[in-house]
């Protein structure tokens, strides 16, 4: 079971609360979390990721156990915590205040 | 006795304010979609309870809602109203503006420095319902383009063919970007559409949308090297009234324009205008030829002459202008009236609305003689539109 924070404007349009949880198959990664998360709730597409390129919006980042993944590939393993549960996968408005 | 709903866009949400034909007591109801950026909200002309919304946001991209209701509810089309969608593959993708390629490949366009940039969609400026068809619905969007839904706003699909005119590379962004923010639909013509680009003019269809011609003779623009240009022309907004669709008026970021022969030529009506630069302009409801425009200081200064904020008038179709000021601040006010902020209802005593970004809405029951905000404090007001109904 994945854990996703949304940020505010997200869950409002999902009408879903500060967070949900998604079945993921193996493998673990940005894409599959983020391909499950589109599927259920489509009314995320595009909001996140780009329609066609699938690349992360430009003012959005993916945290998670602390660390920035954003940068990182989107096939590359989410750490075991957000894997186990144990931490969520976090996506966030970019700028981190003013 | 009728009923009035007035749907203001705002920075920080949409407001839908009611009255009865009196115009004297108004209900707010609002902030929808708080915290978002509501470019435009506009109702079918055929179903008043059908109103489509532009939502949008730098951090999430653009995002369309839809009413059947009147505004009381809202969904993303294709999406069941108040409920994620059932699982599975989305069945739509209303918030999808995809240029069609194909059709007409991206080029680029004419930066601010004069050097060319990519064609980049960043959000919907305008819709236009249809005038026939409550699933048909038209979007203007930035970078300029023109889509067209015909399944209620669930799936959109550009008109290439104004975009591959063909001049695309001397188009250039306005201060607000490179948007498509004014669509007529001629009512007597329906293969007729009028079409304004900041900054590249107004462009017209006599074929459904397979081929635009710029509409722009008579124009004339310092801040572009060839003031005569065919292109370039940063055109602020567009109105016409229904009964004389040949006959356009035109607020150009300087000038005030008019049109009698559906674009082909226009002359300047500005008259005596304290200042021409603006960005409103509309018809009365009865009168086709009596136009409203807010004067504003200037492309430098954003804001009304003297802090004296002022609607003008013309009962002849432009050049001869009276100030109307009774019920409007005349002192200290620095305000803007921004392009899609102003709007018309069909009452007899035809009404006249406005929104600035100072977050008043000013309202007029008297064809503008006198005036009163409905609301003093909304976020900035990007747009008015105002449905009359029976």
């Amino acid at each position: 079971m994945i854990r996703i924070v949304l940020p505010f404007h997200l869950r409002t349009l999902a009408h879903v609360g500060s967070e949900l949880t998604l079945e993921v198959e193996a493998p673990i990664t940005q894409r599959s979390v983020l391909d499950a998360l589109e599927a259920l709730y489509p009314m995320l597409r595009g909001a996140i990721r780009d329609h066609d390129t699938l690349q992360r919006r430009p003012f959005l980042r993916f945290f998670a156990c602390e660390e920035d993944l954003s940068h990182e590939s989107a096939d590359a393993p989410l750490p075991d915590a957000v894997t186990s549960g144990k931490e969520p996968f976090i996506i966030i408005g970019a700028i981190a205040g003013g | 006795m009728s009923t009035i709903r007035v749907l203001a866009g705002t920075r920080k949400g949409a407001f839908i304010l009611t009255s009865d034909g009196k115009r004297e007591k108004w209900d707010v109801s609002g902030p929808h979609f708080a915290g978002w950026e509501m470019y435009h909200l506009k109702g079918s002309p055929v179903d008043p309870n059908r109103i489509y919304a532009s939502q949008t946001s730098g951090w999430f991209g653009q995002i369309i809602q839809r009413s059947d209701d009147g505004g009381k509810t809202w969904h993303q089309p294709g999406t069941p109203p108040g409920e994620p969608a059932a699982p599975g593959p989305p069945k739509s993708a209303s918030n999808k503006f995809a240029y069609d390629t194909a059709a007409a490949p991206l080029t680029t366009h004419q930066w601010y420095d004069g050097t060319q940039h990519p064609w980049e969609f960043k959000r919907v400026w305008h819709l236009e319902p249809s005038l026939t068809d409550p699933d048909t619905v038209y979007a203007g969007v930035e970078d300029a383009g023109l889509f067209r839904s015909t399944d209620g706003g669930e799936n959109w699909r550009e008109l290439p063919g104004l975009r591959g005119h063909g001049t695309g590379p001397k188009w250039q962004p306005g201060a607000g970007g490179m948007c498509l923010h004014t669509i007529i639909l001629d009512p007597k013509n329906p293969k007729r559409i009028y079409i304004a680009i900041s900054a590249a003019g107004a462009f017209r269809t006599d074929d459904g949308g397979a081929t635009w011609k710029p509409i722009n003779k008579g124009l004339r623009s310092q801040y572009i090297p060839d003031p005569n240009a065919e292109v370039g022309h940063c055109v602020h907004h567009i109105a016409m009234h229904p009964q004389r669709p040949g006959t356009l008026f035109m607020q150009k970021h300087w000038d005030v324009m008019r049109s009698d022969d559906a674009g082909d030529n226009w002359k300047e009506v500005s008259g005596n205008l304290p200042t021409d630069f603006g960005f409103v302009i509309d018809v009365h409801a009865h009168q086709p030829e009596t136009i409203y425009v807010v004067p504003i200081k200037s492309d430098s200064e954003h804001f009304p002459l003297d802090g004296q904020l002022r609607v003008f008038r013309s009962r002849t179709g432009g050049n001869e202008w009276e100030a109307l000021t009774k019920g409007l601040p005349q002192k200290d006010c620095y305000v803007n009236v921004l392009r899609d902020a102003m709007a018309v209802d069909s009452l007899d005593k035809c009404g006249i609305y406005f929104g600035t970004t100072g977050g008043q809405i000013y309202a007029s029951s008297d064809a503008g003689d006198s005036w009163n905000p409905i609301v003093r404090d909304l976020p900035a007001v990007l747009s008015i539109e105002v449905q009359t109904i029976s």
